[in-house]
């Protein structure tokens, strides 16, 4: 008998709703037989991947201040992925947007000001938008590759943190930790409990998701992204510039990853060290495909990553799993979700026996 | 055969020019458009396919010959289905050895897909093929060759950086000799009369050259069978009858051909029998030389041919379109650069720019577009304003509008909505309201352009590459002139449209015309200009001719200018033009 995969005439709305399950059970099947295989009872590594971190109101403070700046990055990057504007150095951003921010902090002369901390979340999104301007310019004007110009400039933004860390802004009574000084008070986000990690800042994140969508799915300047990301000679014959899709993309970008930079420090942080940030400016990029570019479906993706996150450490700690097995098994999730979609588009058909 | 042979030697060195322009004397002149055939249509035809259908009748045709003798190639029952379509649905046909056997169909009408099943690049879902009475089994091109068939595609398949030898090497299995390769390559090509030199690279050879190359590269091979493609569609008529001698000889030498087009007068001048497809079917087969073109048109339209309307023009008082002495050099590779393009459209007529693709037609359509600008702001005027350096969101604003030759990725967004195609440029005409988009005015302003241009769409939520060539193309067509422009360029307009759907578009470009607009159109297709302009220029190697009035020339003189206009200051490109 053979198959053949072809694509469907219409995307499959069935697949549409049923792939997230599809991938859901197979990831359930075969992480189970994983773990059986090498000695861990299935049943409860799952229940502590999944099930535990989210079973207590920390747990879902913690998986929300997690997904937080995922979903806030990622809406930032899909403008730009929307347009075919590939930001991978939303991480630099990140931390250029902290570190600004943490200057506005330390340096303000009114440490007790209200005007604080909204200068602050000015001061890191501009911050983000400047550094990923420059690969926006150099895109516009010189045709650079932004991929390559993005990357490099997260590493001389970790290099330029590092410095200050270690360097001018290093705390004089902090027993030559690489640390900055404490924030004052009014620099920070007010937690809602203070028993928990999370804060208002939480509403940046909403409010960027209903920016996003209406950007994305109802504005003329989304809708031309859009071309230009789809189809740029479609773009270029309308009269749409290419530049505004790149300097749009990338700013909107880095915008979200100062932002996020900035949120992290006046939330749970509260000082710069070099460890800002474990990564979000990555994984967000993972969540703005796992959401499909779609700012619904970047929520979702967003809050799955975080969740795996939080899993992953759980079972290490609980039942003392390698770390190398929980990224297998986040890898394991992420190929089956990406895989089900496949199908959304396209189809195994049996063909007809020769006679 | 080694008579043939030295007489193909002979034939083949004859003038040629003096020897076109007698065969073009002595062929009445029935190279009337399809469309234009629609005057004659009105004694009705009784029956489809007057000829009855499928293969028995062609084999009787072959009676005549000595004795009963097995086609070379035989179809039975083919069928295959694509997601959405039946493109081929039970073909039967047969081919005798040294039959010139012509598969004539709109486009759509499922020819390519029969031909990729009879060379192996796709597979029949049912149906059998059998060569020299053998039933092929597995089939795949490998197979074909094997067994003697080859083919040329339509866009042919070469190494533009390599040398035509070098190309053609790629092609041979096992070890080869590359000078005697070259001398072959000689020694065939001027036996067929159609001479290429074996050292040059490819990205200097002209269209009808690259042909000549594929062409050879079959022969290498001393094919059985020989499958054509469209192979007229990139050539001037000159160039076209020089092929068809090469096509003669080959048959009268036993090899057989398989000729596919939609061209009516070609097929009746060429082949010996038809086979006529229509929707994936076959609707009649025929003599084509003893069949008149409305019938052969009527089977492969299958109703009658639309009538064509075109009043006398009535000019505005100043040009719409100047194009004043520009020059551009071209931004890719193997492009042309413009020398010197100086004319004017008014309002009120249609101009066309006639010529074999690749004579800087792409260069130059970019450059009135706006899709790219030109530094001299005042080498081009829309309207009586400079308009050189401005971007096509502000020639638009001038009342420009343009159909793009590629529907799919430039005139439309393939993965869009037929309603959020509308945006790509009616976004003026209302669609976008303080920077956002008002969907309920661009679904109507899309439902209009459906039912008011006849659009064959599952509403205005369908995809555009759901929708097929013909089409997409009415659609675009329709909101280009739904926005009502001043100025109109199009290029292409019925490139891969059906009969039906070109006499439409053709007639909705006459009729914008007429209320006033000035509408410029490019195109490959004489028939097409010839139908619709009022004025043509002819474009070739990057320079455009003096405007000739429709009424007072001829395609004779519109092919040799179509050719020669390089010629004076290209050499070398002219020299291998002309043979």
């Amino acid at each position: 008998m053979r198959y053949r995969i072809e694509r469907r005439p219409e995307p499959s709305a069935l697949m549409r709703v049923a792939a997230p399950a599809i991938a859901t059970l197979l990831t359930i099947i075969v992480g189970s037989v994983f773990f059986a295989v090498l000695g861990y009872d299935p049943l409860a590594t799952l229940n502590a991947f999944f099930v535990e971190p989210v079973s207590s109101l920390n747990g879902l403070s913690e998986l929300l201040l997690k997904a937080s700046p995922l979903i806030l990055i990622a809406c930032g990057l899909a403008v730009g992925f929307r347009a075919n504007v590939w930001n991978i150095g939303a991480e630099g951003q990140l931390i250029i947007g902290a570190i600004a921010a943490c200057g506005v902090g330390l340096f303000y002369p009114d440490p007790e000001s209200f005007l604080l901390l909204p200068l602050m979340l000015i001061a890191g999104a501009v911050a983000g938008m400047a550094w990923a301007a420059i690969p926006a310019f150099l895109r516009a004007r010189m045709n650079t590759n932004e991929i390559l110009v993005t990357l490099m400039l997260t590493y001389i933004a970790t290099l330029l943190l590092s410095w200050l860390v270690h360097g001018p802004w290093r705390d004089p009574a902090g027993f030559n930790y690489p640390q900055t000084a404490l924030l004052p008070g009014a620099a920070m986000f007010e937690p809602f409990d203070y028993s928990y990690r999370l804060n208002s800042s939480i509403f940046i994140t909403v409010i960027a998701v209903v920016a996003m969508w209406l950007f994305a799915d109802r504005s003329f300047l989304g809708y031309k992204l859009s071309v230009s990301g789809a189809a740029p000679l479609a773009a270029r014959y309308a009269g749409f510039r290419e530049s505004s899709a790149v300097w749009t993309g990338l700013l909107a970008g880095g915008a979200a990853a100062g932002l996020a930079g900035m949120a992290e420090l006046s939330g749970p942080l509260g000082q710069l060290s070099p460890q800002i940030s474990p990564g979000y400016g990555f994984a967000a990029i993972i969540v703005a495909f796992v959401g499909r570019l779609n700012a619904f479906g970047i929520v979702l993706g967003g809050l799955l990553l975080s969740l795996l996150f939080l899993g992953g450490e759980a079972v290490q700690m609980s039942l003392g799993l390698p770390s190398a097995l929980t990224r297998i098994f986040q890898g394991i999730l992420l190929f089956f979700l990406l895989a089900a979609d496949f199908f959304i588009f396209y189809r195994l058909r049996r063909l007809a026996e020769h006679a | 055969m080694a008579a043939k042979r030295s007489e193909g030697v002979g034939r083949g060195r004859a003038q040629p020019w003096q020897r076109m322009s007698s065969t073009a004397a002595a062929t009445p002149p029935r190279l009337a458009p399809l469309a234009s055939l629609g005057s004659l249509v009105d004694p009705p035809l009784k029956g489809e396919g007057f000829a009855g259908r499928g293969a028995p009748l062609v084999r009787g045709q072959e009676e005549a010959r000595t004795q009963p003798m097995t086609p070379r190639l035989e179809l039975r029952n083919i069928s295959k289905r694509y997601p959405g379509v039946l493109a081929n649905d039970d073909i039967s046909l047969a081919i005798m050895p040294g039959e010139i056997h012509a598969v004539l169909g709109e486009n759509g009408a499922g020819k390519s897909t029969l031909m990729k099943i009879i060379y192996g690049a796709a597979q029949a879902d049912s149906g059998e093929i059998y060569c020299d009475g053998k039933l092929i089994q597995d089939h795949n091109p490998a197979v074909s060759r094997a067994l003697g068939v080859e083919m040329v595609y339509q866009h042919f398949a070469l190494f533009e950086s390599v040398t035509v030898a070098e190309n053609i090497a790629l092609c041979l299995r096992g070890p080869f000799d590359r000078r005697a390769l070259s001398s072959r390559i000689v020694e065939l090509s001027q036996r067929y009369g159609m001479p290429i030199d074996p050292a040059r690279k490819v990205h200097e050879l002209s269209v009808g050259e690259r042909q000549r190359v594929e062409i050879v590269r079959c022969l290498l091979q001393n094919p059985k069978l020989l499958i054509l493609d469209e192979p007229t569609s990139v050539l001037t008529p000159q160039a076209v009858s020089k092929l068809f001698e090469t096509l003669r000889q080959l048959a009268a030498e036993g090899c057989s051909i398989l000729y596919i087009s939609h061209k009516l007068d070609e097929v009746q001048q060429l082949c010996d029998s038809a086979t006529v497809l229509r929707n994936g079917r076959v609707t009649g087969t025929a003599k084509p030389k003893e069949t008149t073109s409305l019938e052969l048109a009527r089977m492969m339209v299958g109703s009658n041919l639309p009538h064509m309307n075109v009043t006398p023009s009535n000019l505005s008082d100043g040009p719409v379109l100047e194009v004043r002495d520009l020059s551009a050099e071209s931004r890719s590779h193997h492009g042309v650069n413009l020398r010197d393009v100086s004319f004017e459209v008014f309002g009120g007529e249609i101009v066309g720019i006639a010529g074999v693709s690749g004579n800087g037609q792409a260069e130059l359509i970019s450059l009135l577009s706006g899709e790219r600008t030109h530094k001299r702001v005042e080498a081009i005027r829309i309207g009586g304003k400079d308009a050189g350096r401005l971007h096509a969101n502000a020639r638009r604003r001038l009342g420009m509008t343009f159909v793009p030759e590629e529907r799919l990725g430039r005139g439309a967004v393939p993965s869009h909505t037929l309603w959020e195609n509308a945006l790509l440029t009616g976004n003026r005409a209302g669609l976008v309201r303080s920077g956002f988009v008002d969907r309920g005015r661009a679904v109507a302003f899309a439902k209009n352009i459906i039912e008011r241009f006849g659009v064959k769409a599952n509403g205005p939520e369908a995809a555009a590459q759901s929708l097929s060539g013909g089409n997409l193309q009415k659609y675009i067509v329709g909101r280009e002139i739904v926005l009502a422009p001043k100025l109109l360029l199009v290029s292409q307009p019925t490139w891969g449209v059906d009969v039906g759907a070109a006499a439409f578009i053709r007639q909705t470009l006459v009729d914008l015309s007429r209320a006033g607009a000035a509408v410029l159109v490019v195109s490959e297709e004489l028939d097409e200009l010839f139908e619709i302009c009022d004025r043509l220029l002819v474009i070739c190697q990057g320079r455009v001719s003096p405007p000739l009035m429709r009424a007072e020339t001829n395609r004779e003189e519109v092919g040799l200018l179509m050719t020669r206009l390089g010629t004076a200051t290209s050499e070398k490109s002219g020299l291998a033009l002309q043979d």
